[in-house]
């Protein structure tokens, strides 16, 4: 059965002829995201702590309600600034499962550092009965896994409209948003004014709280970013300057031969 | 070669009974190479070495990932965030293996401008065509091993092919799944061929070499080295001449890996592959996006299949197709221009590639495929006949150097930028 399916499937990519990378994801009536400001982009750039800092805790006091983040650990979090004690402190919020004891019995006990983020629901199928029937992705990779990620998830948090315009048809439990493909997003707004109180005091305006938890999710998403790119730098500089001696070299070698 | 070529007597010692210094030096330093190779001939060598980067980094990476539909894409992961230099691996691999591309695509279309297919070096040119089939093979499998979205939908697709062959298509993709869907017995089998592909590949690339050296490399002139006079020794003139082109393709690929990592993949196989979701859009990777226009030119499954694998299976009659005496596209104005064609025209069929075959790209697509045939089949042996060649310089050295040259420090143009009577190529 899954075997003919998929055989169908292909097929059917085949015969529609499937491809067009340069066609993204601005399919069926969303709205292109429009270029947004961040400060980890470019040759030099580097995330801002505070705002890694404060996207995290719009993750863990909104998104993590339905997304869960599989590949951070609580460890993971010293590379954006936490220390030692503050991590051991945010773990032990959270019980995961552990086991067999030398009963054979699982059991539940607070998290360590070197604990994973537990998800919120226990599979797929509990996910998509707590959501209405859709699934909310994993979080950690999602800044790479959709075209221009980072500005597109800035604009879908902020892209919301309560009333979808004249003449479209919402689909029940459905929301508008100006940038998801077919303008139908299952999850209902998440973030708003004060939706969260930031513990450094910033204002929590909503588009600070989206610019901060897109922040940290290209962290998750990219964690050797800062790592990759200084070290592109002294790569890129040396080999440059090998190339030169490397070009002298054999004008002088060629010299002789004219 | 056992005369005090070596100082040492360990090096003589070993040399007298497995002769590998003397090999070494017949092959790397003294071989004798026309004198007037320009920088197009660094991309055979910097093949070569792309070669050695994605077998050393592929290696690596074998040491940490995990050939299971339930672990793929998470030991993936896990060489991107926990294994030290983990990521530098994988893009070095994922964008070394474009780069590999770029510079073979460059290499064969050196030939094609310099005739180097021409007699006598056709084996070298088939040895060259079956390291393309083997490269494209290898990509292909590396590709599905993150075990994301599109890699398992590409898998799907382009395993799928196969059942067009008439009669035993179907059973034949089957025994190719080990299966009755893409799944954990492919993504095993994958992981095996795409370890051994690359060492049968250094085994043709052996003998692609032994071919070169045997007949001696062809030279922007396109004709034959006919004394002493029109060499010089491989080393140090090529390797230094070698290692420049090196350095740059190096900056380039670093650029990518540092900068732009994920610019040439698909973002949706950062989502891990899922057989009841098929992604909106299947492409794949951009060195094979020509062939792809190729194969959805054909209206019929099976035609679309012949006409993929015959863009690439033609090569290996073109020093036939192509009847012109005369090789380097220097001494020949009008292949010269029906080069750039066809250069314009595999292009497009990659542009064409990446697009959903709608509106007018269905026709473009059809009349490039259709093009990159005529190429072959009736423009290459029409010109050979009625093309006017020009004349052909009397020798490499005479025409480097001038006439009164008699080889070392005798003045003259330098060698890569020879300018033989009756013009030189536009490259």
């Amino acid at each position: 059965m899954r075997a003919r399916l998929i055989a169908i499937a292909a097929s059917l990519g085949l015969a529609l002829g499937l491809g067009g990378a340069s066609t993204g994801y601005a399919a069926g009536g969303a709205k292109e995201p429009p270029d947004h400001e961040w400060k980890h982009t470019g040759v030099f750039g580097t995330f801002d702590r505070a705002e890694l800092q404060r996207g995290f805790q719009v993750f863990q006091e909104v998104c993590a309600s339905c997304h869960s983040l599989d590949y951070i650990a609580f460890r993971n979090l010293a590379e954006i600034g936490f220390t030692e004690d503050q991590i051991k402190a945010i773990a032990v919020e959270y019980e995961v499962e552990d086991g067999p004891d030398n009963e054979g019995e699982m059991f539940m006990r607070p998290a360590k550092p070197s604990d994973y983020f537990p998800a919120p629901f226990a599979n797929p199928q509990a996910a998509r009965a707590s959501n209405g029937g859709a699934y909310p992705p994993d979080l950690s990779l999602i800044v790479k896994a959709r075209n221009n990620g980072l500005d597109y998830l800035y604009a879908i948090l902020t892209g919301y409209e309560e009333e979808p315009p004249d003449g479209f048809e919402l689909a029940e439990g459905m929301n508008y948003n100006h940038y998801f493909p077919g303008n139908q997003i299952a999850m209902p707004e998440p973030l708003y004014e004060e939706a969260v109180e930031y513990a450094d005091g910033t204002e929590p305006t909503l588009e600070q709280l989206a610019h901060d938890v897109s922040v940290f999710l290209a962290w998750t998403a990219e964690p050797e970013l800062e790592v990759r790119k200084q070290t592109g730098l002294k790569v890129l500089i040396f080999i440059a300057i090998f190339t030169a001696l490397l070009y002298i070299i054999k004008r002088r070698i060629w010299a002789k031969l004219h | 070669m056992t005369t005090p070529l070596h100082r040492y007597k360990v090096v003589q010692w070993i040399d007298y009974r497995l002769p590998i210094f003397s090999w070494a030096n017949e092959h790397l330093i003294e071989y004798p190479a026309p004198r007037n190779l320009n920088y197009w001939w660094n991309f055979g060598s910097l093949a070569g070495i792309m070669l050695v980067i994605q077998i050393v980094t592929g290696v690596i990476l074998a040491m940490h990932y995990t050939p299971h539909v339930d672990h793929a894409f998470n030991s993936t992961e896990h060489i991107m965030r926990d294994v030290e230099w983990g990521w530098l691996m994988r893009y070095l691999h994922a964008n070394g293996a474009s780069m590999f591309f770029v510079v073979v695509y460059i290499h064969i279309f050196r030939g094609f401008y310099y005739g180097s297919y021409k007699s006598p070096r056709e084996i070298l040119w088939w040895m060259g065509v079956v390291i393309l089939f083997l490269m494209m093979g290898s990509a292909f499998m590396g590709y599905v091993l993150p075990w994301g979205q599109m890699s398992f939908w590409a898998a799907t697709v382009i395993t799928n092919l196969v059942s067009a062959i008439p009669w035993i298509g179907e059973t034949l993709v089957t025994w190719l799944w080990g299966g009755f869907s893409v799944d954990n017995p492919t993504l095993n089998r994958f992981f095996s061929l795409h370890y051994l592909l690359p060492f049968l590949l250094c085994g043709v690339v052996f003998l692609h070499l032994w071919a070169l050296h045997h007949r001696k490399s062809n030279n922007p002139l396109g004709i034959e080295i006919k004394s002493p006079k029109d060499t010089i020794p491989f080393s140090p003139y090529y390797t230094a001449k070698d290692m420049v082109g090196l350095g740059v393709m190096l900056f380039v690929l670093a650029i990518f890996v540092f900068y732009l990592p994920n610019f040439l993949g698909e973002s949706i196989n950062y989502i891990k592959a899922d057989p009841l979701v098929t992604p909106p859009h299947i492409v794949p990777e951009w060195y094979f996006l020509p062939y792809y226009a190729i194969l959805r030119a054909v209206p019929d499954k099976l035609g679309g299949v012949v006409a993929m694998v015959a863009s690439i299976a033609i090569l290996f009659v073109l020093p036939w197709l192509d009847t012109s005496k005369v090789r380097s596209a220097r001494f020949r104005p009008i292949y010269r221009q029906f080069f750039w064609i066809f250069l314009a025209d595999c292009i497009v069929l990659g542009w064409v590639g990446a697009n959903p075959p709608e509106g007018s790209f269905i026709i473009i697509g059809q009349v490039c495929t259709v093009y990159y045939f005529v190429h072959f089949l009736i423009i290459l042996p029409l010109l050979g006949k009625f093309e006017r060649t020009k004349p052909l310089p009397e020798s490499i050295h005479q025409a480097v150097l001038g006439k009164k040259g008699d080889g070392f420090g005798s003045g003259g143009a330098p060698p890569d930028s020879a300018a033989p009577p009756g013009g030189r190529g536009s490259s």
